[in-house]
């Protein structure tokens, strides 16, 4: 009886299949994030867009990071690729545009693409064309601990310049509180010092003489500096003991214990030392502190100058123009307010950040919307080779096991070897 | 009782050795009595066995030969020839050599360190005496732990802050060390993992090879006079020498092949220090989606596997 009406059923369901196929459009969503909170909400918009548009399925499929990145290539060039997927823009991007694996969705977002932030959706554009559409823009920072940070006597606020953040490094160390945490392993967050200090020193113009090999490319005055002034940094050792060995959610978690004064961070870190600490509640907002990354002087950059991250979706080729539709709706002023309610992320969408409800948020959204150059992370806009050689000579620096000269040395060696 | 053990050590042994030797047109060496039946026997067993190695051995092998002659990134087709710069490339990374340099390492460790003390363990634990089963079953049980389990578990172990290594220098009220944290130290971490881990399965192999040994001449050697020791260096260990040879084996397969075991403790870190030849393949080659650099250094790995193989099986594994 059971099985006569499963079979029934069944039969049933595969006729109004039958009519549903004509109907049905699936939109594969390809996401990494990892934070059970924000795919909640994730899911309630798929689930209330497929209500408002019969006929179209919101499919959300899952990676972790590091195995997206090693699976990508494979992924975009198999028949069943997903529709939406995630990326850090940059050097990735370039090289998935230039294989033609992506949708070329510009005339699909006109007018719509005016509701960004230009310096956000133009991380997504290429000769023109849109490729993407950005979701959440970030800033690296000093985080630090006011307690430790006045046990040690040091105003953050009065680090200014890169001379300041050595002489507190060193007032810190006097009181014997650890001065800096960083995940040393990960390497990524060592080559935030390198880079921003690169930031501070040559600005944009340097950053793209390098990029069009002039000056000596990365092996020019500005990268060797930036390499001298972070060994000046390292040779004070501020960083907690055994930092090579520590991975980042480590790192973050030894920040969120109190057991350091400062750690150079993304500014979702904030947030996350909270989760990521030993007792799950870590650092209360009133007792941290945010600065910016120091100045050099004499440095060609400009102050308000950003480093951070731009976060956002791509359109793989041959999609459905729904999937175009559904980011659209996703990244609309309404969904951005939620998030940005829930302090998850900087949003791109103008006027989505009144939605910000927390002081040190809505800080980060009026330091990016101030930038005049905000700087992806290098190992994302210099593509994943090159990147990668960054974050491997910076952690060296850091270790001690290279000289700041050496270092400008291979990354432009790895620039000329190319991807 | 003795020939049953007998025909269980001897099959473990062989079938290893087949496995170890990725030998998969063995039905080849079957014997019947007729050419037809053979002929037969060929007909059926060699073509699956010749399509899989096809397809998942020699066509991945010429794919990785093929692709090291590029400078690609995994999308579209590659185009860029560069003949063999990819190797050139290879060769003048220093890490490459620090990686070929730690294999080299936990070779020397393997047959130094990991199989005397098997060795001697199999000689104590051989003997049946109450006990010696839960012995074996407690030195045998790394062995049988996941590699990443392991990774965590002494990565835990190794914690300067909270691990266990950290809380028995603190007994002594030493300040502990971040022994993964430090190139001069991870290495060397890393290596005492590997013994503790693999030393079980030598162990293993030792045991039953020696509960195969003709206990006769063993009695001979007795009745003749010999001391224990004389006994144990000229009777027992000629017996094993077949055995040990097939443990170097697994022992040196086993350090080209290592990976999973490096990648939760320090991923080849700091400073390229700890790598093996295939994490730094992995770390060089597959997360920098470099696919010909990482072809060329899986050839490389390829070459040095193969020549190794059949070198060893010439000279030191002929009569089996």
């Amino acid at each position: 009886m059971g099985l006569l009406r499963t079979l029934g059923l069944a039969a049933a369901g595969f006729l109004l299949g039958l009519n549903a196929v004509t109907a049905e459009t699936t939109v594969k969503w390809l996401h990494l994030e990892v934070n059970p909170a924000q795919v909640k909400i994730w899911e309630d918009v798929a689930r209330a867009y497929e209500a408002s548009h019969p006929g179209v399925k919101i499919e959300m499929q899952f990676l972790e990071n590091e195995a997206y990145k090693a699976k990508l290539p494979t992924i975009l060039q198999s028949k069943d690729r997903p529709n939406i997927i995630y990326s850090w823009a940059g050097g990735v991007l370039k090289a998935q545009i230039e294989a033609g694996v992506l949708d070329d969705i510009t005339d699909r977002v006109k007018g719509y693409s005016d509701s960004l932030t230009p310096a956000a959706l133009a991380a997504f554009t290429s000769d023109g064309r849109v490729y993407g559409l950005p979701m959440a823009v970030s800033q690296v920072g000093f985080l630090c601990n006011k307690e430790l940070m006045a046990k040690a006597k040091v105003d953050p606020a009065a680090i200014k310049s890169w001379d300041d953040l050595l002489a507190a490094v060193k007032s810190l160390k006097a009181a014997g509180v650890t001065p800096i945490v960083v995940g040393g392993a990960d390497k990524w967050p060592l080559h935030f010092y390198w880079t921003h200090l690169a930031v501070r020193i040559g600005g944009k113009t340097a950053f793209d003489a390098a990029l069009r090999g002039e000056n000596g490319g990365f092996n020019s005055d500005t990268f060797q500096k930036s390499g001298e002034l972070f060994k000046q940094l390292v040779d004070l050792q501020p960083f907690q003991s055994g930092f090579l060995g520590f991975k980042n959610p480590q790192a973050v978690g030894y920040f969120g214990d109190g057991k350091a004064a400062m750690t150079l961070a993304i500014s979702t870190v904030y947030h996350l030392q909270r989760a990521l600490a030993a007792d799950k509640v870590g650092l209360s907002e009133d007792k941290i502190c945010w600065f910016d990354f120091p100045v050099v002087t004499g440095g060609k950059g400009d102050p308000t100058d950003t480093l951070g991250g731009i976060n956002g979706w791509l359109i793989t080729k041959g999609s459905p123009p729904e999937a175009v539709d559904f980011l659209k709706y996703f990244i609309s002023k309404d969904v951005q307010t939620r998030l940005a309610g829930g302090n998850y992320l900087v949003p791109v969408v103008n006027g989505a950040d009144s939605g910000l409800n927390n002081s040190f948020m809505k800080l980060i959204a009026a330091n990016l919307a101030n930038s005049k150059y905000h700087q992806n992370f290098y190992d994302q806009s210099l593509g994943p080779s090159v990147g990668r050689v960054v974050n491997d000579v910076t952690a060296e620096i850091a270790g001690g096991s290279m000289s700041p000269q050496d270092a400008s040395k291979a990354i432009e060696a790895a620039w000329k070897q190319g991807n | 009782m003795e020939t049953g053990q007998l025909t269980v050590a001897q099959r473990i042994a062989s079938a290893t050795a087949i496995r170890r030797a990725g030998s998969a047109l063995a039905p080849t060496t079957v014997r019947g009595p007729h050419w037809d039946s053979r002929f037969t026997v060929v007909i059926l067993f060699l073509p699956p066995a010749l399509l899989l190695f096809t397809l998942f051995v020699v066509l991945p092998i010429g794919e990785a030969a093929w692709y090291s002659a590029f400078n690609w990134n995994g999308f579209g087709r590659p185009t860029n020839w560069i003949g063999l710069d990819n190797y050139r490339f290879v060769l003048e990374t220093r890490a490459f050599w620090l990686a070929l340099r730690n294999n080299g390492l936990i070779i020397v460790a393997s047959l130094l360190v990991q199989l005397p003390l098997a060795l001697a363990l199999a000689l104590m634990l051989a003997d049946r005496f109450s006990g010696a089963v839960a012995l074996r079953m407690l030195f045998f049980m790394p062995y049988i732990l996941a590699e990443i389990a392991t990774g965590l578990i002494f990565s835990f172990v190794y914690d300067g802050d909270y691990g266990l290594v950290a809380s028995i220098w603190r007994a002594f009220g030493a300040e502990a060390p971040h022994l993964l944290a430090s190139t001069a130290t991870a290495m060397p971490a890393v290596l005492i993992v590997i013994v503790w881990k693999y030393f079980g399965f030598h162990m293993m192999l030792f045991i039953a090879a020696l509960q195969g040994l003709d206990k006769t001449l063993i009695e001979a050697a007795r009745i003749d006079g010999a001391t224990r020791s004389q006994t144990l260096r000229h009777v027992v260990i000629p017996l094993l020498y077949p055995t040990i040879r097939l443990s170097v084996f697994f022992a040196i397969v086993g350090s080209l092949q290592l990976f999973d075991l490096v990648m939760p403790l320090t991923r080849g870190g700091p400073a390229d220090s700890s790598n093996t030849l295939v994490s730094f393949l992995y770390n060089n080659g597959i997360s920098r989606m470099r696919v010909g650099y990482g072809s060329a250094i899986g050839v490389i790995l390829f070459a040095i596997c193969v020549t190794f193989a059949f070198t060893y099986k010439r000279w030191f594994m002929r009569d089996e």
